[in-house]
């Protein structure tokens, strides 16, 4: 049986990891390979890492630190933030990332996605979606450039149709961030994963919302995401993920120990 | 001297860390008399099979792979090239191993199958020294050998499909040992101490 991935999110901000709460008020939280080593040992599936600032300052993360992270680790990662052409996406993958993931360039110009895919196969391109409910209407709607809150930008489309496009395209994978639950740990957003799992053939990782074990047992046994993704309640140490790794599975749910 | 073979794929540095943890040294290269005279071979890939043979035959490495007889293994799509065909855009690979890589059929679950997933059927095998029935290792991939007679690991995801083979000296593991934490790094141990 697969395993349902647990993947602690390292947002990154000029070499250092840091975390927000709904996208905003960062704060430090340690150096990058310091938390790569401890998520690495503490059991964690994958980590991702997404350099949070880059599409909104118009430049790509650099390969420097990915070289020495994928040194560093014998799990996978997979690394985000700006790329926007086959030839960033190749410096990362040739430093050692295991997959991209493509956010705002994406929205601006969807056939990057197929540009990547042709060039390095479906399986290491990740589409990370930035999604929000709009409360008035009850639709899902996609937002770009949420790396800082001034830049954030409606892009008009809708989450569901996105998704759709983006795996048509060749996204290999699916992160679904969750915005309205970003950061708050109220649980993740169970009713709009279901409608996004209900229509994505490729894998499926929940983010935003996670607070408690209940809120993973829930993502994995209701919404049947393959992985769930979160930060603050490892950052913080609220959920240390041996612990909550034995009780996911003590609820049966399939979990490398 | 091992040798990973430069197939001009993507993941190259990640394979040759993995051993540099395991305190060896490799050598990347693509030059056919390097990798013809190496010790141990491991050829890896990612990516779509017809554009990766590609890569080998415009390296003149095709023959070289063929003729090679001391300990080899293929990784991921490296494995799935050691096999004659395949379903993957109906392309040729270096048929060390007979028979063909189809496309797995996941019955109706998420594809590409992503993640780890458990290791099951272990044969007594070298190569499987220190690996127990259910350790994990990270799978990325939507093609796949079925249980074949080379078989000497398994998984399942929708089916049960080859996840590690060995004919002779030639090894193929669909997954990545790479990225497989401690399992791993004991197959690609065990790899270093087979004879050649």
């Amino acid at each position: 049986m697969l395993a349902r991935r647990i993947i602690p999110c390292l947002d990154v901000r000029g070499g250092r990891v840091v975390k927000g709460v709904q996208f905003r008020d960062h704060i430090d939280v340690g150096s990058i390979l310091d938390l790569a080593l401890k998520y690495r040992d503490a059991g964690a599936d994958e980590l991702v890492f997404y350099d949070i600032t880059a599409s909104v300052d118009a430049r790509t993360i650099s390969p420097d630190w990915i070289s020495k992270v994928s040194h560093l680790l014998d799990i996978p990662f997979c690394v985000a933030g700006g790329i926007n052409s086959v030839q960033s996406a190749r410096a990362r993958l040739e430093a050692g990332a295991d997959k991209i993931s493509v956010n705002s360039p994406a929205l601006m110009r969807p056939e990057l996605i197929d540009e990547l895919s042709a060039a390095f196969g479906s399986q290491c391109i990740v589409v990370g979606v930035d999604s929000f409910e709009d409360t008035d209407t009850h639709t899902y709607r996609v937002k770009s450039h949420t790396g800082a809150a001034a830049a954030t930008l409606d892009t008009g489309r809708f989450t569901l149709d996105w998704v759709q496009e983006a795996v048509g395209r060749g996204a290999g994978e699916i992160v679904l961030n969750c915005m309205n639950q970003d950061g708050v740990r109220k649980g993740y957003d169970i009713a709009q994963l279901k409608a996004v799992r209900e229509i994505c053939p490729v894998p499926l990782i929940a983010s935003g919302g996670a607070g408690t074990v209940s809120h993973f047992e829930d993502v994995f046994k209701l919404a049947d995401v393959d992985g769930a993704l979160a930060a603050s309640v490892f950052h913080k140490n609220i959920l240390p993920i041996p612990s909550l790794k034995a009780d996911l599975k003590a609820k049966n749910i399939e979990i490398r120990i | 001297m091992l040798v990973i073979v430069d197939t001009g794929c993507a993941n190259l540095a990640s394979v040759g860390f993995a051993f540099e943890r395991l305190g060896v040294r490799p050598v990347i290269t693509g030059d056919a008399d390097t990798i013809s005279k190496a010790e141990r071979i491991i050829l890896p890939g990612v990516g779509a099979m017809p554009y990766a043979m590609q890569a080998l035959k415009t390296r003149g490495l095709v023959e070289v792979l063929r003729a090679y007889t001391r300990p080899l293994m293929g990784i991921c799509l490296g494995m799935q090239m050691l096999f004659e065909t395949s379903a993957e855009g109906g392309a040729s690979g270096l048929g060390l191993i007979e028979g063909g890589i189809d496309l797995l059929d996941t019955d109706g679950k998420p594809a590409p199958h992503m993640g780890w997933n458990r290791l099951d059927n272990l044969a007594d095998d070298p190569i499987l020294a220190g690996i127990s029935p259910g350790d994990y290792v990270y799978f990325v991939h939507s093609y796949a050998a079925r249980v074949r007679s080379e078989t000497i690991a398994t998984s399942r995801y929708g089916q049960s499909f080859s996840a590690i083979v060995r004919r002779g000296n030639i090894y193929g593991c669909q997954f990545h040992p790479e990225r497989s934490g401690k399992v791993g790094a004991q197959i690609l141990q065990n790899f270093l101490k087979v004879e050649t």
